[in-house]
């Protein structure tokens, strides 16, 4: 994974689109490998076709985003559980 | 289509361009007016929207430059050669003119004027705009929390703020900043140019005794090495709080 990446702080405006809280300071589970650590610090590739989230400690996909003119796609299958600060 | 708002998540607002202040001959402060905005805190970014006449739009996102201000929101651009947005945000855009924006979103990457720990902030080229915000948002509260900013770039010429982080660093009691170029140094400087090291982030930041707030904001490569610095010195890594700037198109 030597492409350039961003963070997760690049998905709080597509997140607040569809959510009411920030889930970027909400912590993520990895499911593949178990590491917990808030969404701004995962590993975000935009130049898919989506925004596509990456665990920095061993790059397995957490979370995929699509946005469609009329919809939005959310994919967090790589996500054991999401604690959000209330 | 218009569609009605629905409180608590994010639409699109339309800004105006109040004014432009240019901070270097490639980057460019811009002052909005956002009817209706609904506040900030330091660290922040908005998302920017441009739509072209034929339907294409594509968007950014930029980290506000100043704390909280009623409807006023100020963006520092940095022009990206052949890039798609930043060139008509630094070139065309002018007084009076509208600009699609959302926000403010992002609640990992701020400070709050609550915070009582010493503060570490660390900027790789315009990776100082947030932290920026974060050094004025400290005097706007009149906190004295003890903040330490180095900043990267490539040459004095360069530098975004300059004379303003030279008064606040004579003014802002607590508050030091140190440079690092990697280019092209100023006269009588006491060594050649070169990219941020360990002995950089240790003699100019804090020690991890004191449990200081880092703040890391730059490219992707510069954010990790000195994440990688901080970690290394021995600050507990959920105190370091980073932010990359990539490859967006510009």
């Amino acid at each position: 994974m030597s492409d350039p990446h961003l963070d997760g702080n690049a998905l709080a405006g597509p997140l607040r689109e569809i959510f009411a809280v920030d889930v970027t300071s909400a912590t993520s589970r990895c499911a593949a490998c178990g590491q917990t650590g808030a969404v701004a610090n995962l590993h975000v590739y935009p130049n898919a076709p989506g925004l596509v989230a990456r665990c920095p400690g061993c790059e397995e996909v957490v979370l995929r985003m699509v946005r469609t003119p009329d919809a939005a796609w959310l994919d967090l299958r790589g996500a054991v559980s999401l604690r959000i600060p209330i | 289509m218009a569609r009605a708002a629905i409180p608590g998540r994010l639409t699109w607002r339309v800004g105006k361009l109040a004014e432009a202040r240019a901070e270097t001959p490639t980057a460019r402060t811009l002052v909005l007016d956002v009817p209706g905005w609904p506040g900030h805190l330091a660290g922040q970014h908005v998302d920017v929207r441009l739509t072209a006449e034929d339907g294409y739009s594509t968007q950014r996102s930029y980290s506000i430059a100043t704390p909280a201000d009623g409807d006023r929101v100020e963006l520092t651009i940095q022009a990206v050669p052949d890039g798609e947005v930043s060139p008509y945000l630094t070139e065309v855009l002018s007084p009076g003119d509208p600009l699609e924006l959302r926000g403010p979103v992002g609640g990992w990457f701020v400070w709050r004027p609550t915070g009582v720990d010493p503060v570490l902030l660390v900027a790789g080229g315009s990776g100082v705009v947030p932290l920026m915000a974060i050094v004025r948002a400290r005097r706007a509260a009149g906190s004295r929390v003890p903040f330490r900013l180095i900043y990267s770039v490539r040459t004095p010429g360069d530098v975004y703020y300059a004379d303003e982080l030279r008064r606040r660093a004579r003014d802002d009691a607590g508050l030091d900043v140190t440079f690092a170029y990697t280019r092209a140094v100023p006269d009588g400087w006491p060594h050649p140019p070169r990219r941020i090291g360990v002995a950089d982030v240790n003699t100019n930041g804090w020690p991890p005794a004191l449990t200081p707030d880092c703040f890391v904001c730059g490219p992707t490569g510069f954010v990790e090495t000195v994440a990688d610095i901080l970690v290394a010195l021995g600050h507990d890594p959920r105190r370091v709080r980073t932010e990359r700037f990539g490859p967006t198109g510009g």
